[in-house]
């Protein structure tokens, strides 16, 4: 063979191999425009006042509707994935081990505690006020909390194990008025405003000292157009650097809700619908009769009120309820998963977003046992350094302590066993601390 | 999707060509199929693959025969495991979710490692090319037999698994992981629609084995190397600090099949894993299309 010759074959041999690398090519450009296109449309509304939009919220009445939610959390914390489920059942509940029901798998608490960090997907439906149903997508497996008319389910397939509560009606009727009216449950449940108007005036003065509220221009949110309302603080000091709620122009449901914190970076908790229908879900959805063997754990029936209020409620709301008052939430809930049953003499420091709850540890002295809330007290000196490794050391007029900071919330355990819990930074968290001192 | 590619792979070369051709190519699909499942490696493979529900089908059987046939294990074990007691027909499901991320994937290796380079570690090689076929459609039919070996390898599971169902469990109406109930019969549909996801999500793998064939003379090498991406791949999709780069690696969405056990079906991840597989077998199967027309052929 001539030496051109076989230049020319192997040249001839190596353009064959551009298809593959133009295949792969294709394929990166194609994964990396497709969202970016999609994302591109915001879009065209009429403007409005954030006072309108919030009276689009409070009227809106979306009786029927279905879709998947996506939550990504973000505290900053340790996976709780695992260690959740490990310690709710024990620590956390009133469900819990006084009646040696907490090892069930489908026993709602444990389960939606995992919710806290991490990223799910979650489903939702909607068929009026006595069906609703919420499922949390695992990997080959899916644990749904339904309730329909006065019974209450909660299954997880995994394990097939069912929970089982009966006569909930009231919870169920709470529940429902919480829902409907319920984008601001705080104000609904002082008895107040009648009208969606009302309602907007209301939240608006109640927040203007320490909250500004705007409509932030538009977006696509589940293939609808949304209007974006933020929330911001307007106290310095506090973590939070505002909440994007997008609210569905047509209907009013809030669609996504995002926390985003004040120290910049990625979103605390992300939850928003990722496809949505306002059709009528389909009957068979809401109906359940536990499998053939599996195991079913009876609720109690005074405490299956509270248990599906509050714990299968808390999630399904978190994307549609526009909520003031997470960030006052927030840290309640952290204290109920983290601080188990021993809290006492709970004050609330300050007002607003800059809030500071102050607690005392049982015994005193409490350090190390002030995150795992099992506490059996005594706790080896390197245990107590490695505890301390992890916080600050701050002085103050109150004396010394540790401070633990989340990427939202912040803790300050006093030495003398006195505990600062907001979510607002560790200058602030000392001042308060100085200031109840 | 594998099914319906393998026909295809046959009739998309084939309306061009006269009909004399067209049975010509039909023809050596056939005698590869044929070579293929004649061979004792095939078939011990598939024996181990049907092996695998009927041990997990006796296991399970064992485990609830004694006081407290309700428990379910708590949730360990395999997807599905704990619904078989009640109904066999999960151990279908199990069956497929335990086999997915290694026995299959391995067989499919095997088999499809072998393709070129074990003809032509057997210098049969270019017996194959002196046949007026050409590189390109020999190629293709490889492809397409080893896409068959996925079909048949999953349908063997299946109907193992159902077969072992039936006879040490009852069956009967099946309760989705989302807590509603289906009749028998669309279980019956499901399970086989989660066979066909399952065989296609082999395709990706199958693809990238032709590949590994082409490069190497040795029948073991290709087979070695591609069941060792095989266990590379698995190991990178369990390290966390890797999540980046995890949703593009093959076997990043297998289990998403349970998916069609939602009711509603959840369709994103299936979507997404078919997608993948599409894109590793146009990637690898071009790739080794240009290396195998390029190469010299030498056994």
């Amino acid at each position: 063979m001539a030496p051109y010759e076989s230049e020319t074959a192997g040249r001839r041999k190596a353009t064959r191999y551009v298809v593959p690398v133009a295949v792969v090519g294709v394929a990166a450009a194609t994964i990396g425009l497709v969202p970016a296109l999609a994302d591109s449309g915001n879009p065209d509304l009429p403007k409005l006042s954030a006072q309108q939009l919030i009276e689009k919220i409070a009227k809106s009445d979306v009786q029927q509707m279905s879709g998947t939610v996506k939550i990504s959390t973000d505290l900053g914390l340790p996976s709780l994935g695992g260690a959740a489920g490990a310690f709710t059942p024990g620590g956390g509940g009133p469900s819990g081990s006084a009646d040696g029901k907490g090892g069930s798998s489908a026993d709602p608490q444990s389960k939606l505690m995992e919710l806290a960090s991490g990223t799910h997907t979650l489903r939702v439906a909607t068929d009026g006020p006595d069906r609703q149903k919420l499922s949390v997508l695992d990997s080959a497996a899916e644990y749904s909390v339904i309730h329909n008319g006065d019974e209450v389910w909660a299954y997880d397939s995994a394990s097939n194990e069912a929970y089982h509560a009966k006569n909930a009606k009231d919870a169920g009727a709470a529940r429902d008025r919480a829902e409907k009216q319920g984008r601001d449950k705080r104000e609904t449940r002082d008895g107040v405003p009648a009208t969606p108007k009302q309602l907007a005036d209301e939240v608006l003065k109640a927040s203007g000292k320490t909250t500004s509220i705007s409509v932030e221009g538009t977006a696509q949110v589940a293939g609808r157009d949304a209007y974006k309302l933020l929330v911001k603080p307007k106290q310095a000091g506090s973590t939070v650097g505002g909440i994007t709620i997008s609210v569905d122009a047509k209907t009013g449901l809030p669609l996504k809700f995002t926390l985003a914190p004040a120290g910049g970076g990625k979103a605390v908790v992300d939850a928003g619908f990722t496809t949505v229908d306002f059709s009528k879900p389909a009957a068979s959805t809401f109906d359940f009769t536990p499998p053939k063997g599996a195991k079913v754990t009876e609720g109690d029936d005074h405490k299956a009120p509270g248990m599906s209020h509050d714990k299968s409620h808390a999630p399904k709301d978190l994307p549609k309820g526009m909520r003031k008052d997470m960030p006052k939430d927030m840290p309640k809930e952290l204290r109920a998963g983290q601080g188990g049953g021993g809290l006492n003499d709970l004050k609330v420091l300050g007002e607003g977003w800059t809030s500071v709850a102050e607690l005392k540890l049982p015994g005193g002295h409490g350090l190390p046992t002030g995150g795992s809330g099992s506490g059996s007290g005594d706790v080896p000196p390197e245990a107590q350094k490695f505890m301390n490794a992890l916080g600050d050391h701050v002085k103050g007029k109150f004396g010394s302590g540790t401070v633990f900071s989340t990427r939202l919330v912040n803790a300050l355990v006093t030495d003398d066993g006195k505990v600062y819990v907001g979510a607002v930074t560790k200058d602030a968290l000392v001042k308060a601390a100085n200031a109840a001192h | 999707m594998s099914q319906a590619e393998a026909a295809p792979v046959g009739a998309v070369t084939v309306d061009s060509v006269p009909v004399r051709k067209r049975i010509w190519t039909l023809g050596l699909f056939r005698s590869e199929l044929v070579t293929t499942f004649r061979r004792w490696r095939t078939l011990a493979l598939l024996a181990v693959l049907a092996g695998v529900p009927i041990l997990v089908g006796i296991a399970v059987k064992i485990e609830t025969s004694g006081d407290s046939p309700a428990a379910g294990g708590g949730g360990g074990g395999p997807a599905f495991i704990a619904q078989i007691t009640n109904n066999g027909l999960f151990l279908v499901f199990t069956a497929l979710a335990a086999t997915l991320p290694f026995f299959l994937p391995m067989a499919v290796g095997v088999v499809a490692g072998d393709a070129i380079a074990g003809e032509a570690s057997a210098g049969t090689l270019r017996y194959l090319l002196v046949a007026p076929a050409g590189r390109t459609r020999l190629l293709l039919t490889k492809y397409a037999a080893t896409m068959t070996f996925c079909l048949v390898a999953t349908l063997v599971v299946a109907a193992t698994a159902l077969a072992t169902g039936a006879l040490l469990f009852p069956l009967g109406d099946v309760v989705t992981i989302s807590g509603t109930r289906i009749g028998f019969g669309e279980g019956l549909v499901r399970a086989l629609l989660i066979a066909l996801v399952v065989a296609a999500s082999l395709v990706g793998i199958a693809a990238l084995g032709l590949f590994v064939s082409t490069l190497t003379n040795s029948g073991i090498a290709a087979m070695a190397t591609t069941v060792g991406l095989l266990i590379t791949v698995q190991i990178l999709d369990q390290i966390p600090q890797l999540h980046a780069i995890q949703p593009y690696l093959f076997s990043h969405r297998w289990l998403s099949f349970a998916d069609l056990m939602r009711e509603p079906v959840y369709w994103d991840d299936l979507v997404k894993n078919l997608g993948l597989q599409g894109l590793y077998a146009a990637v690898f199967g071009s790739a080794a299309w240009a290396r195998f027309t390029a190469k010299d052929i030498t056994a």
